[in-house]
Protein backbone atom coordinates (compact mmCIF):
# COMPACT_ATOMS: atom_id res chain seq x y z
CA UNK A 1 0.00 0.00 0.00
CA UNK A 2 1.36 3.39 -0.98
CA UNK A 3 0.05 6.70 0.33
CA UNK A 4 1.46 9.43 -1.85
CA UNK A 5 1.15 12.41 -4.11
CA UNK A 6 2.69 12.54 -7.64
CA UNK A 7 0.19 10.19 -9.21
CA UNK A 8 1.99 10.04 -12.55
CA UNK A 9 5.14 8.63 -10.93
CA UNK A 10 3.36 6.08 -8.74
CA UNK A 11 1.22 4.89 -11.68
CA UNK A 12 4.31 4.63 -13.90
CA UNK A 13 5.93 2.35 -11.33
CA UNK A 14 2.83 0.35 -10.46
CA UNK A 15 1.88 -0.53 -6.88
CA UNK A 16 -0.56 -2.99 -5.36
CA UNK A 17 -2.76 -0.35 -3.70
CA UNK A 18 -2.50 3.41 -3.93
CA UNK A 19 -4.16 6.13 -1.86
CA UNK A 20 -3.58 9.37 -3.75
CA UNK A 21 -3.34 12.76 -2.03
CA UNK A 22 -3.51 15.70 -4.41
CA UNK A 23 -1.27 17.78 -2.16
CA UNK A 24 2.11 19.46 -2.52
CA UNK A 25 4.87 16.85 -2.22
CA UNK A 26 5.76 16.40 1.44
CA UNK A 27 2.49 15.77 3.26
CA UNK A 28 0.64 12.86 1.62
CA UNK A 29 -0.79 11.81 4.99
CA UNK A 30 -2.55 15.14 5.49
CA UNK A 31 -1.90 18.80 6.09
CA UNK A 32 0.56 19.58 8.89
CA UNK A 33 -1.34 20.12 12.12
CA UNK A 34 -4.67 18.82 10.80
CA UNK A 35 -5.03 15.69 12.93
CA UNK A 36 -8.60 14.98 11.80
CA UNK A 37 -7.55 14.95 8.13
CA UNK A 38 -4.43 12.89 8.87
CA UNK A 39 -6.45 10.21 10.62
CA UNK A 40 -9.11 10.15 7.89
CA UNK A 41 -6.52 9.66 5.13
CA UNK A 42 -4.82 6.73 6.85
CA UNK A 43 -8.19 5.16 7.64
CA UNK A 44 -9.17 5.46 3.96
CA UNK A 45 -5.80 4.01 2.92
CA UNK A 46 -6.17 1.00 5.20
CA UNK A 47 -9.63 0.43 3.76
CA UNK A 48 -7.97 -0.34 0.42
CA UNK A 49 -6.68 -3.57 1.94
CA UNK A 50 -10.31 -4.68 2.03
CA UNK A 51 -11.64 -3.11 -1.17
CA UNK A 52 -8.84 -3.71 -3.70
CA UNK A 53 -9.14 -6.89 -5.73
CA UNK A 54 -6.47 -6.24 -8.34
CA UNK A 55 -3.10 -4.44 -8.52
CA UNK A 56 -2.85 -0.71 -9.16
CA UNK A 57 -6.12 -0.16 -7.33
CA UNK A 58 -6.25 3.58 -6.66
CA UNK A 59 -8.41 5.89 -4.61
CA UNK A 60 -8.19 9.66 -4.53
CA UNK A 61 -8.74 11.26 -1.11
CA UNK A 62 -11.59 13.74 -0.85
CA UNK A 63 -9.39 16.38 0.76
CA UNK A 64 -8.07 19.47 -0.96
CA UNK A 65 -4.99 21.46 -0.02
CA UNK A 66 -6.51 24.92 -0.33
CA UNK A 67 -9.08 26.86 -2.27
CA UNK A 68 -6.21 28.67 -3.95
CA UNK A 69 -4.48 26.48 -6.57
CA UNK A 70 -1.36 28.64 -6.90
CA UNK A 71 0.77 26.03 -5.08
CA UNK A 72 0.54 23.84 -8.19
CA UNK A 73 2.76 26.19 -10.17
CA UNK A 74 5.75 26.41 -7.84
CA UNK A 75 7.32 22.95 -7.87
CA UNK A 76 10.42 22.67 -10.10
CA UNK A 77 9.54 25.96 -11.73
CA UNK A 78 12.01 27.26 -14.32
CA UNK A 79 11.99 30.87 -15.42
CA UNK A 80 14.43 33.71 -16.05
CA UNK A 81 14.82 34.29 -12.32
CA UNK A 82 16.50 30.92 -11.68
CA UNK A 83 17.83 29.66 -15.04
CA UNK A 84 21.44 30.62 -14.35
CA UNK A 85 21.27 29.41 -10.76
CA UNK A 86 20.07 26.00 -11.98
CA UNK A 87 22.89 25.74 -14.51
CA UNK A 88 25.45 26.48 -11.81
CA UNK A 89 23.76 24.08 -9.40
CA UNK A 90 24.03 21.31 -11.98
CA UNK A 91 27.73 21.98 -12.49
CA UNK A 92 28.36 21.89 -8.73
CA UNK A 93 26.31 18.75 -8.38
CA UNK A 94 28.23 16.91 -11.09
CA UNK A 95 31.51 17.88 -9.45
CA UNK A 96 30.21 16.53 -6.14
CA UNK A 97 29.07 13.29 -7.78
CA UNK A 98 32.48 12.84 -9.40
CA UNK A 99 34.20 13.40 -6.04
CA UNK A 100 31.89 10.91 -4.32
CA UNK A 101 32.57 8.35 -7.01
CA UNK A 102 36.33 8.87 -6.72
CA UNK A 103 36.01 8.43 -2.95
CA UNK A 104 34.30 5.08 -3.47
CA UNK A 105 30.73 6.07 -2.49
CA UNK A 106 28.31 3.63 -4.09
CA UNK A 107 25.22 5.66 -3.18
CA UNK A 108 24.61 9.27 -4.05
CA UNK A 109 21.79 11.43 -2.76
CA UNK A 110 18.90 12.36 -4.99
CA UNK A 111 18.59 15.86 -6.36
CA UNK A 112 15.94 17.95 -4.67
CA UNK A 113 13.77 19.64 -7.30
CA UNK A 114 12.92 22.62 -5.19
CA UNK B 1 -13.93 -5.43 -8.79
CA UNK B 2 -11.22 -4.49 -11.26
CA UNK B 3 -8.51 -1.94 -10.51
CA UNK B 4 -10.27 1.33 -9.89
CA UNK B 5 -10.30 3.90 -12.61
CA UNK B 6 -8.85 6.96 -10.92
CA UNK B 7 -7.53 8.82 -13.94
CA UNK B 8 -4.92 11.52 -14.06
CA UNK B 9 -6.87 14.75 -14.49
CA UNK B 10 -5.86 18.12 -15.85
CA UNK B 11 -5.38 19.63 -12.43
CA UNK B 12 -2.94 16.90 -11.28
CA UNK B 13 0.66 18.02 -11.51
CA UNK B 14 2.79 16.37 -14.25
CA UNK B 15 5.79 15.70 -12.01
CA UNK B 16 7.67 13.53 -14.50
CA UNK B 17 7.53 16.18 -17.20
CA UNK B 18 8.55 18.92 -14.78
CA UNK B 19 11.40 16.85 -13.41
CA UNK B 20 12.75 16.10 -16.89
CA UNK B 21 12.81 19.81 -17.68
CA UNK B 22 14.37 20.62 -14.32
CA UNK B 23 17.24 18.18 -14.85
CA UNK B 24 17.82 19.50 -18.37
CA UNK B 25 17.97 23.04 -16.97
CA UNK B 26 20.79 21.82 -14.74
CA UNK B 27 22.73 20.56 -17.73
CA UNK B 28 21.98 16.86 -17.44
CA UNK B 29 21.93 15.20 -20.84
CA UNK B 30 20.06 12.07 -19.83
CA UNK B 31 16.55 12.10 -18.43
CA UNK B 32 15.87 10.54 -15.07
CA UNK B 33 14.62 6.97 -15.38
CA UNK B 34 11.77 6.13 -13.02
CA UNK B 35 11.14 2.58 -11.91
CA UNK B 36 8.66 0.81 -14.16
CA UNK B 37 7.50 -2.79 -14.15
CA UNK B 38 5.35 -4.68 -16.65
CA UNK B 39 3.47 -6.43 -13.86
CA UNK B 40 2.63 -5.53 -10.27
CA UNK B 41 2.63 -8.15 -7.51
CA UNK B 42 -0.65 -8.39 -5.60
CA UNK B 43 -1.98 -10.65 -2.89
CA UNK B 44 -5.02 -10.38 -0.67
CA UNK B 45 -4.49 -9.96 3.09
CA UNK B 46 -4.69 -13.20 5.03
CA UNK B 47 -6.49 -11.61 7.99
CA UNK B 48 -9.12 -8.93 8.53
CA UNK B 49 -7.82 -5.45 9.35
CA UNK B 50 -8.96 -5.80 12.95
CA UNK B 51 -6.51 -8.66 13.44
CA UNK B 52 -3.63 -7.32 11.35
CA UNK B 53 -0.34 -5.80 12.43
CA UNK B 54 0.57 -2.76 10.31
CA UNK B 55 4.00 -1.25 9.69
CA UNK B 56 4.91 2.21 8.39
CA UNK B 57 7.80 2.64 5.94
CA UNK B 58 9.18 6.07 5.08
CA UNK B 59 11.81 7.43 2.71
CA UNK B 60 12.82 10.03 5.28
CA UNK B 61 15.88 9.30 7.39
CA UNK B 62 16.35 9.48 11.18
CA UNK B 63 17.10 13.03 12.28
CA UNK B 64 20.43 12.05 13.81
CA UNK B 65 24.04 12.65 12.83
CA UNK B 66 24.18 9.15 11.35
CA UNK B 67 20.82 9.45 9.58
CA UNK B 68 21.83 12.76 8.03
CA UNK B 69 25.12 11.47 6.69
CA UNK B 70 24.62 7.79 5.95
CA UNK B 71 21.76 6.87 3.63
CA UNK B 72 20.84 3.27 4.35
CA UNK B 73 18.01 1.22 5.84
CA UNK B 74 17.17 2.19 9.41
CA UNK B 75 14.64 0.70 11.81
CA UNK B 76 13.44 2.61 14.82
CA UNK B 77 11.06 1.84 17.67
CA UNK B 78 7.66 3.53 17.34
CA UNK B 79 7.81 4.54 21.00
CA UNK B 80 8.73 7.17 21.80
CA UNK B 81 7.65 8.60 18.46
CA UNK B 82 10.33 10.73 16.82
CA UNK B 83 9.72 14.47 16.98
CA UNK B 84 11.39 15.05 13.62
CA UNK B 85 12.76 13.19 10.60
CA UNK B 86 15.53 14.23 8.20
CA UNK B 87 13.89 15.19 4.89
CA UNK B 88 16.10 17.96 3.58
CA UNK B 89 17.62 15.97 0.69
CA UNK B 90 14.24 14.73 -0.53
CA UNK B 91 12.21 16.27 -3.33
CA UNK B 92 9.24 17.68 -1.49
CA UNK B 93 7.71 21.05 -2.25
CA UNK B 94 9.76 23.38 -0.09
CA UNK B 95 7.93 26.43 -1.42
CA UNK B 96 4.42 25.24 -0.57
CA UNK B 97 4.79 23.33 2.69
CA UNK B 98 7.08 21.91 5.39
CA UNK B 99 7.77 18.57 7.07
CA UNK B 100 7.81 19.71 10.68
CA UNK B 101 4.74 17.62 11.56
CA UNK B 102 5.89 14.05 11.00
CA UNK B 103 2.33 12.71 11.04
CA UNK B 104 1.87 14.48 7.70
CA UNK B 105 4.22 11.94 6.06
CA UNK B 106 4.91 9.19 8.62
CA UNK B 107 1.60 7.90 10.04
CA UNK B 108 2.72 6.50 13.40
CA UNK B 109 0.31 8.65 15.37
CA UNK B 110 -2.61 7.65 13.15
CA UNK B 111 -1.79 3.93 13.29
CA UNK B 112 -1.50 4.09 17.06
CA UNK B 113 -4.93 5.75 17.30
CA UNK B 114 -6.48 3.23 14.91
CA UNK B 115 -5.03 0.33 16.91
CA UNK B 116 -6.47 1.82 20.11
CA UNK B 117 -9.93 2.05 18.57
CA UNK B 118 -9.68 -1.50 17.21
CA UNK B 119 -9.73 -0.54 13.50
CA UNK B 120 -6.45 -2.46 13.09
CA UNK B 121 -5.00 -5.19 15.29
CA UNK B 122 -1.69 -3.58 16.24
CA UNK B 123 1.20 -1.46 15.05
CA UNK B 124 4.59 -2.97 14.32
CA UNK B 125 6.99 -2.15 17.18
CA UNK B 126 9.42 -0.70 14.63
CA UNK B 127 9.05 1.52 11.59
CA UNK B 128 11.57 1.47 8.73
CA UNK B 129 13.46 4.08 6.73
CA UNK B 130 14.13 3.27 3.07
CA UNK B 131 16.68 5.49 1.29
CA UNK B 132 15.66 6.93 -2.08
CA UNK B 133 18.16 5.90 -4.72
CA UNK B 134 19.24 6.54 -8.27
CA UNK B 135 20.19 2.87 -8.24
CA UNK B 136 17.08 0.72 -8.60
CA UNK B 137 19.39 -2.26 -8.09
CA UNK B 138 20.23 -1.10 -4.55
CA UNK B 139 16.53 -0.73 -3.73
CA UNK B 140 15.44 -4.01 -5.32
CA UNK B 141 18.30 -6.25 -4.30
CA UNK B 142 19.47 -4.80 -0.97
CA UNK B 143 17.12 -2.41 0.78
CA UNK B 144 13.68 -3.86 0.01
CA UNK B 145 14.66 -7.46 0.92
CA UNK B 146 16.24 -6.16 4.15
CA UNK B 147 13.03 -4.36 5.11
CA UNK B 148 10.99 -7.44 4.23
CA UNK B 149 13.15 -9.53 6.57
CA UNK B 150 12.68 -7.02 9.38
CA UNK B 151 8.91 -6.93 8.82
CA UNK B 152 8.79 -10.72 8.99
CA UNK B 153 10.80 -10.62 12.24
CA UNK B 154 8.13 -8.30 13.64
CA UNK B 155 5.28 -10.51 12.36
CA UNK B 156 3.86 -7.71 10.23
CA UNK B 157 0.77 -8.42 8.09
CA UNK B 158 0.33 -5.14 6.19
CA UNK B 159 2.69 -2.34 5.13
CA UNK B 160 2.05 1.32 4.36
CA UNK B 161 4.84 2.94 2.36
CA UNK B 162 4.80 6.73 2.26
CA UNK B 163 7.41 7.97 -0.22
CA UNK B 164 8.64 11.56 -0.14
Amino acid sequence: MVVGSAMDIVKHCGVARYCYSDFPLGNPCGKPGNKVMQLAIIKQALGLFESAEAPNYTERTAHSWSEDDSWREGYAKIDDSNREELRLRGEARRAEQAANKAAGCSRSAMIAES
Amino acid sequence: MAASDTPFIANDIPYMERTRKFYRAQGYESDYVWAHFPTTPFIQPSKPLQESRVVAITTSMPDTELGRSNRTVYSNPIKPQPQSMYTEELSWDKKATHTNDIASFLPLEQLEALATEGFIGSVSPRFHCLPTEFSQKNTLEKDAPEILTRCQEDKVDLAILVPL
